[in-house]
């Protein structure tokens, strides 16, 4: 038994257009009346592939994280291995039960209560009855609801609810565990958790399949890396190298501008789009090339479809290894916004004194709502480079790849 | 802590199994896996059901009264207007019983069309995050309107036992619902996956239920229907099985067997048909809904 899983020139094919082939009757009708011999014509929508000619092979009890931009194909990936959807060509065999989690909580329902929740949602990721009846109790002591068990969980918090879905998940028996992005949602303490828990995972020996935009975990979780680019395989190897090569890719904002408008598939609810990203000099006027040390303005361009109430912006900062460097959000600053009419508009951003070290940092941003709507996620969507100055020193002799400059001043007394 | 102790504990305990079951992803499945991996699945089916109707119990203010209500109503509608008022012969059989003992499978088939034919479409978030046999949906929203008919025919038995008529073929009826029910779910199965390739075909639905309301008898008996059109009404298998329902009630009239055979025949027939037209469409679900 060599290989876990293995995928050989997968492809996934999508017609263009809003809903996938979906039809009236009523123009079927017409149309067979018409010319009942004819096939539909086939609309100029025109197609898209997703996912192409991809293969490789993962071993048993290798932790592989893909990475790869919004729209890269990573979740149809995910999506074909788990079977919900069919690929257009090629083919991939998985051996050993799969256990696929594309979402914290599945199938969970408002109005059941957490310890229902935990049965069907058991039930549905294919774990028995009787297997769930054994582990009940560790699963609500895991999501740390004991009390709550018998309270529809349209009560509990959107932490509670987290809580909940992943103790289900982590309490699965797979042999192969395909994972998307479920690290991406929750607070802090509940990400060091699921991470922990992935990690015990890796050394029960079972096999992973790791989607996600933190870099840093993947580098740190993963023993292998596959990173995905325009539906293609684009390099396979050790987690630093991929990562590396990923980050090497981050649009050069050499402008000071990125235009958002074509990224595709995008997560969110779609009431507020990003459609530019602007690094600006510190009055907000002119482009600006960044400088260490200098004050400088983000300013993200966007369109709100509708009234969004109570929007919350924010923008992340991470190395080009994917270790967080900076979260910064309108609700944490305080700057609440009461109400964002339906329309285009920008929010600045002004960051003072930058103590970063040069380098390429890439940004992330996104708009929500507080509980963890969100509204639209850009991950690694620019690249900020940041050049040196002597604002913090000469930066000269810097090894080991430091992040943060501190404004310090030395003082040397002799006795 | 002690949470990541029991996960420690957890982990620990579900070491990987020994079978290791393979399968391979290209086009569609066999016909033998697709019968293997839904047998597999047979607890979810009944979760599913389980889920709706504990939502449904619990979101109704009436709750159980509901499914006592429509029933009555309508029979003490029908009694009046079709027994009363047109004089339609119910063959000996007491009125209210004559309207009942159809409306109660009438009832769960109209409401299992529509639920069974929408469960695609209401679930589409669900089909996009996890796998299971797509068929699981069609056929467990055909069990919710069970609990309903099962509510049903408990006043029907107290009714019966009324008028004096009960007896024990009215367990017939626990093998009729079982065929009740496939034909229901192959049905909706069908209609589930018109559903999701033609989106007006949730609004036709209704209409259909009317059309075949009229075609069925319910409202009048079987041999009241015309004997040049009674083949043409043969190939309406729910006639033969509501008459056998009805049959199976009262002492009045025997079951005619040749109609509830050509009705399981058929059912069986629709049951094929609306599977192999479901496999070959469950493949693009995801992709459209």
């Amino acid at each position: 038994m060599a290989t876990a899983i293995s995928v050989d020139g997968l492809g996934k094919q999508y017609r263009l257009g809003q809903a996938q082939g979906a039809n009236m009757l009523r123009e079927a009708l017409v149309q067979l009346a018409r010319s009942p011999l004819k096939k539909k014509e086939a609309t100029g929508r025109g197609s898209i592939w997703a996912l192409r000619d991809v293969s490789f092979e993962v071993r048993p009890g290798e932790v592989v994280g893909i990475v790869g931009r919004n729209g890269a194909g990573k979740s149809t990936l995910l999506k074909i291995l788990s079977r919900i959807t069919r690929p257009t060509s090629g083919s991939a065999s998985v051996c050993g039960r799969v256990a696929s989690l594309l979402e914290v909580g599945t199938g969970f329902h408002e109005e059941l209560t957490g310890r229902e929740n935990v049965y069907l949602s058991g039930c549905l990721l294919g774990m028995p009855k009787k297997r769930i009846d054994a582990r009940l109790d560790a699963i609500l002591a895991f999501a740390e609801v004991e009390r709550f068990i018998d309270t529809p969980i349209k009560h509990y918090s959107s932490g509670m609810r987290l809580r909940l879905g992943f103790a289900v998940a982590a309490h699965l028996e797979s042999d192969i565990l395909l994972v998307d992005e479920v690290l991406a949602v929750g607070d802090g303490e509940f990400q060091r958790k699921c991470l922990q828990a992935m990690g015990e995972l890796h050394s029960t020996g079972r096999t992973v399949l790791f989607v996600s935009h933190n870099l840093a975990a993947v580098e740190s979780l993963c023993s292998r890396a596959i990173w995905i680019n325009g539906g293609r395989l684009c390099a396979d190897g050790a987690p630093t190298e991929v990562i590396r090569s990923y980050m090497a890719t981050f649009a050069g904002a050499d402008d000071g501008t990125t235009d958002l408008q074509a990224i595709p598939d995008r997560q969110g609810s779609g009431d507020i789009r990003f459609t530019k990203i602007e690094f600006l000099d510190a009055d907000g006027r002119e482009p600006a090339l960044v400088r260490c040390g200098d004050s400088f303005v983000v300013r993200l361009s966007f369109v709100a479809a509708r009234e969004v109430v109570e929007p919350i912006f924010g923008l992340e900062l991470h190395t080009s290894l994917g270790t967080m460097v900076a979260q910064v959000h309108t609700y944490n600053s305080g700057f609440d916004i009461p109400a964002l009419r339906a329309g285009a508009g920008h929010i600045d951003l002004r960051i003072d004194d930058l103590n970063l070290l040069p380098g390429r940092y890439s940004v992330s941003i996104f708009a929500a709502n507080y509980g963890h709507i969100y509204h639209d996620v850009l991950q690694h969507c620019a690249a900020l480079d940041v050049q040196p100055s002597t604002r913090y020193g000469l930066l000269r002799g810097i090894t080991k790849n430091p992040i943060v400059a501190l404004a310090c001043r030395w003082r040397l007394s002799v006795d | 802590m002690s949470a990541e102790v029991s996960m420690t504990a957890a982990i620990a305990r579900e070491s990987p199994s020994s079978a290791r079951p393979e399968f391979k992803i290209s086009g569609a499945p066999t016909l033998a896996e697709s019968a293997r991996e839904l047998w597999s699945y047979r607890e979810l089916l009944f979760f599913l059901a389980w889920r709706d109707v504990t939502i449904r119990y619990r979101q109704t203010l009436l709750g159980a009264a509901w499914a006592v209500l429509q029933p009555l109503a309508t029979m003490a509608v029908f009694t009046v207007l079709f027994g009363r008022v047109i004089k339609v012969p119910t063959g000996g059989i007491p009125t209210p019983l004559f309207y009942l003992s159809a409306l109660l499978p009438w009832i769960y088939f109209s409401t299992t069309l529509t639920t069974a034919g929408n469960s695609l479409l209401v679930n589409a978030e669900l089909l996009r995050k996890v796998y299971f046999p797509r068929v699981i949906l069609p056929a467990s929203g055909a069990l919710i309107g069970l609990v309903d008919l099962a509510i049903g025919a408990l006043i029907l038995v107290a009714m019966t036992a009324w008028y004096g008529l009960l007896g024990w073929r009215m367990l017939l009826w626990i093998p009729l619902t079982a065929l009740l029910w496939l034909f229901a779910a192959g049905v909706g199965a069908f209609l589930a996956a018109f559903a999701v390739k033609y989106r007006d075909v949730k609004h036709a639905i209704p209409f259909v239920v009317q059309i075949w309301f009229f075609l069925t008898p319910i409202i009048y008996p079987a041999s009241a229907v015309p004997r040049k059109f009674a083949t043409l009404a043969l190939l309406n298998p729910l006639g033969g099985l509501i008459e056998a329902f009805r049959a199976a009630t009262t002492p009045s009239s025997p079951v005619s067997w040749g109609p509830l055979g050509t009705s399981a025949g058929l059912t069986l027939l629709v049951v094929g048909v609306s599977f192999a037209y479901f496999r070959r469409a469950e493949g693009r679900f995801t992709d459209i809904v």
